[in-house]
Formats: structure tokens, C-alpha cells, sequence
């Protein structure tokens, strides 16, 4: 086992190392110079012609942009390992500082979405499965499609409208408090409901005809603990992995469900980076959701070896 | 609908049609929820490209006097927003943008990504795996999260945008296309063509890629939904369509200050999005089933 969870390990060091030279590529790729980016966004004295080349040249020699790209991008990748990635071309900060700041919002409205999405989409699918080609099943699967047919912008701005607008039930915006929690939590778990639903009723449904079924109920064992005991642990192996799935989904969902709802998060302040064009932000925060997302995937292969003992021998 | 598929073939062989692709089309017409996507799709298509064609509409037209106009007032019947404009017809005209564009990142993605699979499964070796490394790193970047690095580098716009889309569906396409390839490309037949001296171009675009469409064509369907919704919330973001183009998410941003005053500018550019949205996945789903009921479904 701990020979797998090493290999593992390190297979995602290229996958990392990928990562972090595409979003390094980021600030190259962009057409014009960074340096006017930067200084347009902060122009001050930018009038005079000669005082704006001497700002470039004293800027360019400041950030090591005159050296070799793989110099840079060296550079760049230990500081980044240090937690320093910069600062900021426009909040004249330190990016770790500016997402360290926004991280407990984030993280916060994630858990919650994930838990949401968890109880009910394991619940329902379960449910849905059991009783299967009823209208119980039929309501579960067309709620479960809604899921992943509406734009949570959309479901956001809806729920709003009756909790918020209409029932007054709990306030619109705003992060802090449970209160201000819920309707995001909902509008972020929903889809992820969804699909755990779906995968979770296919799943049992596909297991349920296994052989071993079929033993477990002719030894006369309840209805129960066949479904709970036997056939729900192999069930799950797939719903792991969209679990899994989730948390990193959850990161870049939060873009738009923090913008609705005009939560002081992580994602939020990726939207306002880009439209302020406050490259080094940008990468800092890309950088982050692509890390959280490699380790959601090698925790989610992790998981598989403890729930499924032939994956781990087979490699 | 599987259930009436299973029964088709446990019935005494009738005429069925040859060839895959007929059978699949057969198979479809005979689920009702597919057809009834597919009609409510095309009647879609045809008021967003044809009803602009009948009728001289402009959804720019500013009225101020008539601002945020309730549904159902005389000649407004979905209302007025708040420089007066007809919802009903930017509707319209937004369905035109949200289906065109749509389409063209899905053309993109099946493309490029088409011709990526079929070149890694073909000939192995050094392709594929840096196919695979490109997939790896597509790993590490979750959904809109690959098209926010592409909109930095390439900057806000609603045509911008459509080629993120298009690129963050590379690398699904070319999966698919590689896999379906590798499952064909030692069958008798494509080993007989090659001892018959046929080319490699010859073989993978004459023997390969009528293989490989069905999977492509389930992954297209699904694609489109995927796009459609993405590119909807990306320009809610305001990252992509900019004012005063009528496109769906940038109507429902708009939308939001009037959440309080105007609720019909928030709930019918959302029943837009979901309608379509829901009746390409579900027909998605059909087609899937059709052409070969092994397929994964929507989750990935």
C-alpha cells in the first residue's frame, strides 16, 4: 500500500511541473508587453515619454525579465514552492497574502457544497435505485438531469428571487454567518447532487445483478443488509471518484456562485484579477485550484487501493 | 427507452436497415424523448435563424419611456428591460448568438481533437504520449478553470471566449477518438487494407473515422450542452459577449440589479438556457444509447 500511495506520489510531479510551466506561460503569451500591462494599470507620471522608458527599464530589471525564459521560469517555480508568487501588478500586495485573505470563504462555501452534495446525491441515488422504475426513481432522475442542465448563475439568481426577494427568508448577498451560507451551498452542491445521484443508482443497479447478490439473498440475509452491506461498498468505488471529482469542480464553480452572490472569495477575486488584468494574481490563484485539483485526483486514487485491493496489486 | 430497445431484439429479426448508423438513426426514431428534443431544438433553430429573416426586428432598439415594462403589456409579451428593449426579441436574436457560437466551439474542439485522437491511436508511440501528457494537464485544470487561463491570455470577448470553449473540449474528443481507435485499428479489415497497400492517410480517414464518428457524434451532442452553458457563464461573468450584444448570460448579468424591481429579466433568459441546455442533453443521452449503450455518460 505505501508502495503505491509513493507511486502515486510521484507520478504527479510532471502532471505539477505541467501545470505550473502553462501557468507561468501565461504572463509570456499575453500579446503586448507585461510591463505595459502593468503600468497602465498603474500609470502615474506615465506623460513624459523618457520618465515612462526608465520606469520600463528599471521595472524589467526589477522582475528578471531580461533574462532567459527557463531562468525565469526557475526562478518563478522555487519562489512559487516558497509560497512567494508575487506581487500583485494593482492591489500592490502579496498574491499569497490576497488568497490567503479570501482562502476561509472559499474553503468554507466548498465544504458545505461538498457535504450537500454527499448526503443527498448518495441518498436519493440509493433511494432511487431501490425503487427502481417508480415515480420516486422518475422524480430522482429528472431532478438529477435538471442538475446538470441549469446554469448555477441561473438557479442562484432564481433562488434569490424567492428566499431573498419574495419570502425574505435570508439575506441575498454577502458572506459571514450560515444565513449567507445556505443559498450558496445549495446553488454549488446541486449539480454535484446530481451526478453523485445518477452514477450512485446506475451503479447499485449494476452491482445489485451481481452473482454475490444473488448468494447473499439466498442465505436469507434482510433486504437491508444486502443493499447496505454488501452491495453498496463495491457501488461506491466509481462515486468515489466523482466525489473526488467534485472538490476541484467545486474551486472553479465557486467563480460564479461568489460573483452572484457577491461572496468575498477566492473565486470572485480570480474574475476580478482577470478583468483588472492583474496577471500575477491570476497565476497565483490558477495555480492553487490546479494543485487542490492534482491532490483531489491522487486522494481519490488513494482511495480506490483502500477500497479496491485488486487496483493497488494490479500496478 | 433501453427497455424498448431490449425488447426489439429479443422480437424475430424484422426488416431492420443495415449499416450502424441507420440502425442507430432507427433506434432513435423510435424514442419519444429524443424526438420530442429534437423537435423542440429545431423549432428553436428555426425562430432563432428565421424569425431575424421574416421580420425586420432590432432587439437594440432603446425606448427609455417603455423601460422595465411588466410581460404580457401590449407588444411586449416577455416585457421590456431597462433601456426599453424588447426581451422577447433579444431573446430571439440571443438564441442566434448562443447556438452559433456554441456550435463553432464544439466544430473546434471535435476537430482538432478528432484529428489528435486519430493521429495518437493510429500510429502510438511518441503522439500519444504526448497526446497523454496534454490530457494530463487538462487534468489538472478543472472546467471553466482551462477557459479563464485561455480568456487571460487571449482577453474578454464574446468570440475569445468560443475558442476557450473550443480548446478546454480538445482533449475529451481526442480520448474518445484515441480509444475508439485503438479498439478498431487491429480488426481484419483495416489489417486487409493495409496488406492491399493502402496508405496511412487512406486507412485512417476511409476505414478509421467511420468508426470513431458514433462515439465523436455522442460526445458532439453533449459537447454542444457543455458549450452552450460555459459560454453562457462566462459571458455572465462579463467576460465574454460585452454590452449591448443580446446574448443569454450577459442578459441575465444584466439582469441582476433588477432582481428586486424586474423578475421577468431574470427567470426568461434562464428558461432559454435550460430549455436548450436540457433538451441537447437529453437527446445526448438518446444518441448515446442509439449508436452503442456502453458509452460513460454526461460525468465526465
Amino acid at each position: 500500500m505505501a508502495k503505491f500511495v509513493l507511486t502515486r506520489l510521484i507520478e504527479t510531479i510532471p502532471v505539477l511541473l505541467l501545470a505550473s510551466l502553462l501557468v507561468f506561460a501565461i504572463l509570456h503569451l499575453i500579446p503586448g508587453d507585461p510591463i505595459d500591462a502593468m503600468l497602465g494599470a498603474a500609470a502615474f507620471g506615465v506623460g513624459d515619454p523618457a520618465e515612462h522608458q526608465r520606469l520600463v527599464v528599471q521595472i524589467r530589471a526589477q522582475l528578471g525579465l531580461d533574462d532567459p525564459l527557463w531562468q525565469q521560469y526557475v526562478r518563478w517555480l522555487f519562489g512559487a514552492m516558497r509560497l512567494d508568487l508575487g506581487e500583485s501588478f494593482i492591489r500592490h500586495a502579496a498574491v499569497t497574502e490576497l488568497i490567503a485573505a479570501r482562502l476561509p470563504s472559499t474553503i468554507e462555501l466548498a465544504f458545505a457544497a461538498l457535504l450537500i452534495s454527499v448526503v443527498i446525491g448518495i441518498s436519493s441515488g440509493i433511494i432511487a435505485a431501490l425503487r427502481r422504475n417508480t415515480p420516486v426513481d422518475g422524480a430522482v432522475m429528472i431532478v438529477s438531469l435538471a442538475g446538470v442542465s441549469l446554469p448555477s448563475f441561473w438557479s442562484a439568481m432564481i433562488l434569490i428571487l424567492v428566499f431573498s426577494v419574495s419570502l425574505n427568508f435570508v439575506p441575498a448577498t454577502g458572506s459571514g454567518g450560515f444565513d449567507r451560507l445556505i443559498l450558496p451551498a445549495v446553488v454549488l452542491g446541486y449539480e454535484g447532487a446530481a451526478l453523485i445521484a445518477r452514477l450512485t443508482r446506475a451503479s447499485l443497479l449494476e452491482v445489485m445483478s451481481r452473482e454475490y447478490i444473488r448468494t447473499a439473498r439466498a442465505k436469507g440475509l434482510p433486504n437491508r443488509s444486502v443493499v447496505l452491506g454488501h452491495a453498496l461498498r463495491n457501488a461506491m468505488i466509481p462515486v468515489v471518484t466523482v466525489v473526488g471529482l467534485q472538490l476541484g469542480r467545486l474551486l472553479a464553480g465557486s467563480v460564479i456562485v461568489e460573483t452572484v452572490f457577491a461572496r468575498q472569495g477566492v473565486g470572485q477575486l480570480a474574475v476580478d484579477a482577470i478583468l483588472s488584468k492583474d496577471y500575477p494574481l491570476v497565476q497565483g490563484i490558477i495555480l492553487l485550484t490546479a494543485i487542490t485539483y492534482v491532490f483531489a485526483n491522487l486522494l481519490v486514487d488513494v482511495s480506490y487501493g483502500f477500497l479496491n485491493p485488486r487496483i493497488r496489486t494490479a500496478s | 427507452m433501453s427497455a424498448v430497445i431490449a425488447d426489439q431484439r429479443r422480437l424475430p429479426k424484422l426488416s431492420t436497415p443495415a449499416g450502424p448508423y441507420r440502425r442507430a438513426w432507427w433506434r432513435l426514431r423510435r424514442d419519444r424523448v429524443a424526438m420530442a428534443a429534437l423537435f423542440v431544438l429545431a423549432l428553436l433553430v428555426v425562430i432563432a435563424y428565421l424569425v431575424p429573416l421574416a421580420i425586420a426586428i432590432d432587439p437594440y432598439q432603446q425606448s427609455l419611456r417603455d423601460s422595465l415594462l411588466p410581460p404580457g403589456t401590449a407588444g411586449h409579451a416577455l416585457g421590456t428591460d431597462h433601456f426599453g428593449r424588447d426581451v422577447l426579441l433579444r431573446l430571439i436574436d440571443g438564441g442566434r448568438v448562443s447556438l452559433s457560437v456554441g456550435i463553432l466551439a464544439v466544430v473546434i474542439s471535435a476537430s482538432i481533437g478528432g484529428l489528435i485522437g486519430l493521429v495518437a491511436g493510429y500510429f502510438g508511440g511518441w503522439p500519444d504520449r504526448i497526446l497523454m501528457r496534454f490530457i494530463d494537464v487538462k487534468l489538472a485544470f478543472p472546467g471553466i478553470l482551462l477557459a479563464l487561463v485561455i480568456v487571460t491570455v487571449l482577453g474578454t470577448g464574446l468570440e475569445k471566449v468560443m475558442i476557450a470553449v473550443g480548446i478546454g473540449g480538445i482533449p475529451r474528443f481526442a480520448r474518445v477518438v484515441r480509444g475508439s481507435v485503438l479498439n478498431t485499428k487491429n480488426e481484419l479489415y483495416v489489417e486487409a487494407a493495409r496488406s492491399i497497400g493502402a496508405a496511412d492517410l487512406r486507412i485512417m480517414f476511409v476505414h478509421l473515422v467511420p468508426q470513431v464518428l458514433g462515439p465523436a457524434i455522442t460526445i458532439a451532442t453533449f459537447g454542444l450542452a457543455t458549450a452552450i452553458l460555459s459560454i453562457a457563464s462566462l459571458s455572465f461573468l462579463g467576460l465574454g459577449a460585452q454590452p449591448p450584444t443580446a446574448e443569454w448570460g450577459l442578459m441575465l448579468s444584466e439582469a441582476r440589479k433588477y432582481l428586486r424591481v424586474a423578475w421577468w429579466l431574470s427567470v426568461f433568459p434562464g428558461l432559454a438556457i435550460v430549455t436548450v441546455v436540457l433538451s441537447v442533453n437529453l437527446l445526448g443521452d438518446a444518441v448515446r444509447d442509439a449508436l452503442d449503450p456502453r458509452i460513460p455518460s454526461v460525468s465526465d
